[in-house]
């Protein structure tokens, strides 16, 4: 990729500003940072305290239910919004400082969006609003919008109109993206080409903040998953990190035992229906598995797996961990 | 601190090279914002369409009679009105509704080119609705336009749209955009009436004869038709200075209903 020289000149320039202050710290490499940041409306506080770090070259998920508070961080963070109290600081700014916006790309929920200009249109506008644009040929094809700049945007599917907007996202060749569920919407190959492209930003140094509501998504893209409720940090760790929280594995089996039985066996700690079989979930499965085989030699479809993220998540959030039908995550 | 002073120092160049990017960005986006709004059918055959239709109708009617040059300078006024009402009232408020405007914001786009690209739309808009109308009156009218009359009636057209525009923009942020339309075309249907966009004040019920000279439409009106002689010349000065009043108004009522909109977003 050719760099013209003022990029080449503004990329040290930026490391500089923080490099001498801390060295080889951790503070030296974090692009984004929230601290104790509160947000209220009207009488609802939206955050409470927030601390969050995000750093160079690395993929964080932010994950809560609704109203935990991710959207108000992302606004927060492109200085769309002010703190109650508390600080942000985006790439060593003020977020809400224009100059802090040239580094930076966001790709937010937007219901719609000028219809009748065409996709070339869009990324010819957004590519002007940087000192430093991608080309547009690059933003096309990292998008995947092959074939589809001379439609008018009011013309593309669903899919089509996401990938639009990751496009617009890129067209200032930032350094930090915020992607605000970035995959609602799109095929399975639109998705995967979605993730190859968030990593690819990550292996050029690039820092992503996505928000989503695919937990499979998190734990595929994410070095760190940050999971937030009722404005406040819950947990944040590597996906493994997070998936271990929880502690109970999951059984999957189809069985004549009864299901009171079932769920009276030691270590058990939630049960469920899933079609034909059975969900248990047990802290010792092993124990549980004996039981199983011993006593029902019919039992078939045996499955033992470390509860999904999604688990952990529901586990960590309270929204009921196990109570929600499978398979959303395979 | 130093290190922050060595990055101003690198990025100074950079800044002086792209002291006229704010211009080019606001270009930029008046072309897109004009090509959007000529493309979008509802607003652009509505918009220039309406005065049209209605000129074919009442002016022809009146051809060679000083009512058809009447309404070449009432019909233009309600063309500034509603380009800038619809234009602005109806799209802003979508937008911001949308999610599309806080995308806008979270680029670096100048805040006041995204604004300014929507004031000369309307003046384009107003221009346009201008050009046509002349030549319609010229032609099927029947009534005599000199060059001079014509760009003067541009001319106000344009300097027209910046008070309506600024009006459009507190619209945006006053009306829930899904009752938008119907919101709009209550205002601006009872003001084209009352300011004599459609008929000569005198010819309107007392009543509405002493209230139009409180609306800010009717000051528009009067002036335009001063171009054509058809009001006095006398009272410009005041009904300009209506005009920049009212754009004061406007722009401060919009920036406090901004700020109260951000307060809860």
């Amino acid at each position: 990729m050719s760099m013209t020289l003022p990029t080449a000149l503004a990329a040290p320039a930026g490391v500089l500003s923080q490099g001498p202050a801390a060295p080889g710290t951790v503070e030296a490499s974090c692009v984004a940072t929230l601290e104790s940041a509160v947000k209220r409306y009207g009488k609802t506080e939206a955050l409470r305290g927030l601390d969050l770090t995000l750093r160079r070259g690395e993929v964080v998920a932010l994950l809560g239910s609704n109203g935990a508070g991710k959207t108000t961080t992302v606004r927060l963070l492109l200085g769309l919004i002010s703190p109650d109290s508390g600080r942000v600081r985006v790439l060593g700014r003020d977020p809400r400082a224009a100059a802090a916006r040239t580094s930076i790309g966001a790709m937010l929920q937007v219901a719609r969006v000028p219809e009748t200009l065409l996709v070339r249109e869009h990324i010819a506008l957004f590519r002007s609003y940087y000192p430093h644009p991608l080309a547009a040929a690059e933003v096309v094809a990292r998008a995947g919008l092959e074939g589809l700049e001379s439609r008018r945007f009011g013309e593309l599917s669903g899919g089509q109109r996401q990938r639009v907007l990751f496009g617009l996202a890129l067209c200032g060749d930032p350094d930090l993206v915020f992607l605000d569920e970035p995959t609602v919407g799109l095929d399975l190959q639109s998705r995967r080409r979605l993730w190859e492209e968030v990593r690819a930003l990550a292996a050029r140094g690039k820092s992503v903040l996505l928000t989503t509501h695919y937990l499979e998504e998190a734990d595929a893209l994410a070095n760190r998953v940050v999971v937030i409720d009722k404005g406040r940090l819950l947990r944040e760790g590597t996906p493994a990190e997070i998936r271990h929280g929880v502690s109970a594995r999951r059984i999957r089996c189809v069985t004549r035992l009864d299901p009171h039985y079932l769920s009276a066996l030691p270590s058990v700690t939630s049960l469920q229906r899933d079609r034909e079989a059975v969900i248990i979930y047990a802290e010792r499965p092993e124990e549980v598995v004996r039981r199983l085989l011993l006593e029902d030699d019919s039992l078939h479809g045996l499955e033992v797996s470390a509860a999904p993220l999604e688990d952990a998540f529901l586990a960590l959030t309270g929204g009921g961990a196990h109570q929600t039908p499978t398979g959303v995550i395979p | 601190m130093s290190a922050n002073t060595l990055a101003n120092t690198l990025a100074a160049p950079a800044a002086a090279a792209d002291a006229l990017r704010p211009l080019r960005i606001l270009l930029k986006e008046t072309q897109y914002e004009l090509a959007g709004r000529m493309r979008t059918r509802a607003y652009s055959l509505s918009v220039i369409g309406l005065p049209v239709m209605f000129y074919l109708l009442f002016g022809v009617a009146n051809r060679g009679k000083p009512g058809a040059l009447y309404l070449v300078a009432g019909y233009a006024c309600w063309g500034v009105v509603s380009a800038c009402l619809f234009g602005i009232g109806l799209t802003l408020a979508l937008e911001r509704a949308q999610g599309w405007l806080d995308l806008k914001r979270a680029s670096p786009m100048p805040r006041l080119a995204y604004l300014g690209a929507k004031v000369a739309s309307c003046a384009a808009f107003g221009l346009i609705i201008t050009v046509v109308l002349v030549l319609l009156g010229s032609s099927l009218g029947g009534v005599a336009i000199t060059a001079r009359q014509a760009a003067e009636l541009a001319g106000i057209a344009i300097a027209g749209s910046i008070p309506f525009a600024a009006m459009g923009f507190f619209v945006a942020y006053l009306v829930p955009p899904s009752s938008g339309p119907g919101i709009i075309n209550l205002i601006y249907l009872p003001l084209s009436f009352a300011s004599g966009f459609w008929m000569p004040v005198s010819m309107l019920p007392h009543w509405l004869q002493m209230v139009a000279p409180a609306l800010p439409t009717y000051h528009l009106a009067q002036i335009a038709l001063a171009a054509f002689g058809m009001a006095p010349a006398a009272g410009m000065a005041l009904h300009w200075a209506v005009l920049a009043g009212f754009t004061v108004l406007m722009l401060a009522a919009a920036w406090i209903t901004f700020l109260r909109s951000e307060a809860n977003s």
